[in-house]
């Protein structure tokens, strides 16, 4: 066993460390407070691999290990949680299945581009208003085949990237007569007729990363536009979820690593009853539950990925470790606050600001509830 | 094109020198490519990018010094070479624009030599001019721009910015210039190059190696190394009904402290 990062992991990181604290992170408080996407960030990111973590070197990628990949998605998560979702969407939901389910011809058509960003980003588009753990039962938005075109009818809700992707890979269902083979993913380009972009949520939190409600009207797109064999969907969709938790566990764990920051480093300054913050013993103690916390959490992220990049089986500590460092960056997030007290709740500063950020990371790519769901089923051996 | 860059080590920016058992010091400080390199680099690349040829980053420093020529490398920099030993422990700027010079005329012939304005520790900003004036090259420094470099007629121009304002100077290649911050935008490493540069073997020159023999004596000694001395600032708010009383205040202050 081996815990320490390579000298390519080590340099990764501070090459994506410096580049979030000099890109990313200055805007975060603007680009939250304006709802705004940093598309000036996300397009230096590109050249650096940022965009393309999953996508093999052939198609213009950085074909990333599954460990620095975790690793770039914590400095983001570090440096903004809106802009790190966005780019973890991008890479872990929407390159993903183009790059392990497409044909050959489909990789050269759509890669390249998606990994230097150069036309947008890429969306997974599951959820639907009818709902978004359910998938199997709830994905409505139906897609037709008729003369070598699929026809796609249907909305989509809470779509992240949608208004700045270029391609949305959309969860159809293919067969009306329902069961696990239903359902299949279909690469939709932004910009086809009958696809409508509904304007940007209104958040409470990843302000800068766009999610939009979507309808799809009598939308065209060619037949090789569908990943794999018809009906495959949901078995992609669930693998593909799988490394996307990884991700936002690594992006819980930037977020948690930055609140904690922001709290010690005040706990140093602030001083109470004539000492610093950081004598006391309950503010101590915060701290140090964030140090453990954040640590065990980094540990089952690797792990996680570890478990990926030798290609064996990880749902179970996928899951796992989304649930622990997602409800651990709001335990963290929680407790900064506290140590900043009234400056915590103050958008002067930008703990409240993460804590918003973090809310949604037990939300998104599955709740904690079907986390827990999923380790459950898998500890109890039920099918 | 083949296209030299010089790359120092240094510490970064926010380090802090001390004096420590009489010799200079900057502690644990982390170890960098000299910022100002980063953008000698990056106009090298571009260079490249335009011209076509290969970009060697050449450096003279202690085996830690690896480490920024990867970080060049990191960037796009196709070779790197470390020339590292014992002699140049006490090296001062002539001695290691020398062995520069000798390192240089050891690689494929350049037609352009990149150096960054200064390094960041010891800021002394004579090394490309050393190490042209060595070469018998033009030297071409603080250049904030290359309007104009052909290949082909062997002539570059360079705008040179200078407290006056921008100079226009032609040159003949080979040429060396170092260059000034305003002159680009240094990339990121990609990952892909940090994959390479993990990779890389980089090949250590020692002084023998680029025909240094014999004695290399530094011209200059540092026989005693000092901290100046530490000077108290006491603050002091002068206040005052209004802005002419606290400007009268003021200047009896600074009457009272002789400053004035
Ligand atoms: C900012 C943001 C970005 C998003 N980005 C995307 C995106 O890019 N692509 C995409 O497809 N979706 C996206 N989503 C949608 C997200 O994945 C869903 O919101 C999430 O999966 C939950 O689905 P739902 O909202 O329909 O809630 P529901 O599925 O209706 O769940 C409601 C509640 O019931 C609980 N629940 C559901 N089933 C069970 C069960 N079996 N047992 C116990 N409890 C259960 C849930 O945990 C939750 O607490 C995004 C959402 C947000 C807020
Ligand atoms: C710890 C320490 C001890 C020293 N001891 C002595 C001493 O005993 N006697 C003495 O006279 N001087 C000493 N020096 C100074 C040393 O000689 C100079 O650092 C060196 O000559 C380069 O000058 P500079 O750093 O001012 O470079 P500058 O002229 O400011 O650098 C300009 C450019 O030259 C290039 N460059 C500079 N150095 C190198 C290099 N090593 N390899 C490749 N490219 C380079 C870079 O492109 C840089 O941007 C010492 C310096 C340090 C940090």
């Amino acid at each position: 066993m081996d815990f320490e990062l390579s000298d390519e992991q080590h340099r990764w990181q501070e090459t994506v460390h410096e580049f979030c604290a000099r890109e990313v992170r200055p805007l975060a408080a603007e680009m939250d407070e304006r709802q705004e996407y940093n598309a000036a960030a996300v397009r230096k990111m590109g050249p650096l691999g940022l965009l393309g973590l999953n996508v093999p070197e052939q198609y213009g990628g950085a074909e990333i290990d599954a460990i620095s990949a975790a690793i770039a998605i914590e400095e983001l998560g570090w440096a903004d949680g809106g802009t790190a979702l966005s780019v973890s969407a991008h890479n872990g939901l929407a390159c993903a299945p183009i790059a392990l389910f497409g044909t050959e011809q489909q990789k050269v058509r759509w890669l390249p581009k998606l990994a230097l960003g150069s036309e947008g980003l890429g969306s997974l588009a599951l959820t639907e208003p009818g709902g978004g753990s359910d998938l199997m039962g709830g994905v409505q938005t139906r897609a037709e085949l008729t003369n070598g075109e699929w026809i796609i009818n249907g909305s989509k809700a809470w779509i992240t990237n949608a208004s700045v992707a270029s391609q949305i890979v959309t969860l159809c269902r293919t067969d009306p007569g329902g069961g696990s083979r239903a359902l299949s993913l279909i690469v939709v380009p932004v910009g086809s007729a009958g696809l409508h972009i509904h304007p940007a949520e209104k958040k409470m939190g990843v302000r800068a990363s766009p999610t939009h409600a979507l309808t799809f009207e009598k939308v065209r797109v060619p037949e090789d536009h569908l990943l794999g064999a018809p009906g495959d969907g949901i078995y992609q969709t669930l693998e593909v979820l799988d490394g996307g938790r990884v991700s936002i566990g690594a992006l819980a764990v930037g977020l948690a690593r930055s609140a904690a920051e922001e709290a010690i480093r005040y706990a140093k300054e602030r001083r109470a009853f004539g000492e610093p913050l950081s004598q006391k013993q309950a503010i101590q103690w915060m701290i140090a539950d964030a140090a453990t916390e954040i640590e065990a959490a980094r540990l089952l992220v690797y792990r996680a990925a570890w478990l990926k990049q030798a290609e064996l089986p990880f749902t179970k500590e996928a899951s796992i470790a989304k649930l622990f460092a997602t409800e651990m960056a709001e335990r963290v997030c929680r407790n900064a606050i506290q140590i900043l007290g009234g400056y915590g709740y103050s958008a002067e500063y930008p703990v409240e600001r993460i804590y918003r950020d973090a809310r949604l990371m037990t939300i998104g790519e599955g709740t904690s509830e079907i986390q827990r769901l999923v380790i459950a089923r898998r500890v109890l051996g039920i099918e | 094109m083949n296209i030299v860059v010089c790359v120092k080590q240094t510490t970064d920016t926010a380090a802090t020198l001390s004096v420590v058992d009489g010799e200079a010091s900057y502690g644990d400080a982390a170890l960098v490519l000299n910022p100002w390199d980063e953008y000698a680099v990056e106009q090298a690349l571009l260079t490249k990018e335009a011209e076509g040829g290969k970009v060697t980053a050449l450096c003279l420093g202690p085996d830690s010094a690896e480490d920024a020529l990867k970080q060049a490398l990191a960037m796009g920099c196709d070779e790197a070479v470390l020339i590292l030993d014992a002699v140049f422990e006490s090296a001062d700027t002539l001695v290691v624009s020398r062995a520069l010079a000798a390192g240089i005329e050891k690689l494929d012939p350049p037609e352009l030599v990149f150096f960054g304005k200064s390094a960041v520790d010891s800021d002394t900003g004579v090394m490309g001019p050393q190490v042209a004036r060595r070469l018998g090259w033009p030297s071409l420094n603080l250049v904030a721009a290359i309007p104009e470099l052909d290949a082909s007629a062997k002539t570059i121009t360079v705008e040179r910015l200078l407290e006056e304002g921008r100079q226009i100077v032609s040159g003949r290649l080979p040429a060396v210039v170092s260059v000034v911050k305003e002159i680009n935008e240094p990339r990121y490493p990609s990952f892909m190059g940090i994959r390479k540069a993990s990779k890389a073997e980089i090949p250590r020159w020692s002084a023998a190696d680029v025909g240094l023999s014999g004695q290399i004596q530094p011209a200059l000694s540092w026989p005693e190394i000092l901290a100046p001395e530490k000077s108290e600032a006491v603050c002091e708010l002068i206040e005052g009904g209004d802005a002419s009383e606290i400007a009268r205040k003021l200047v009896d202050r600074l009457v009272e402290e002789k400053v004035i």
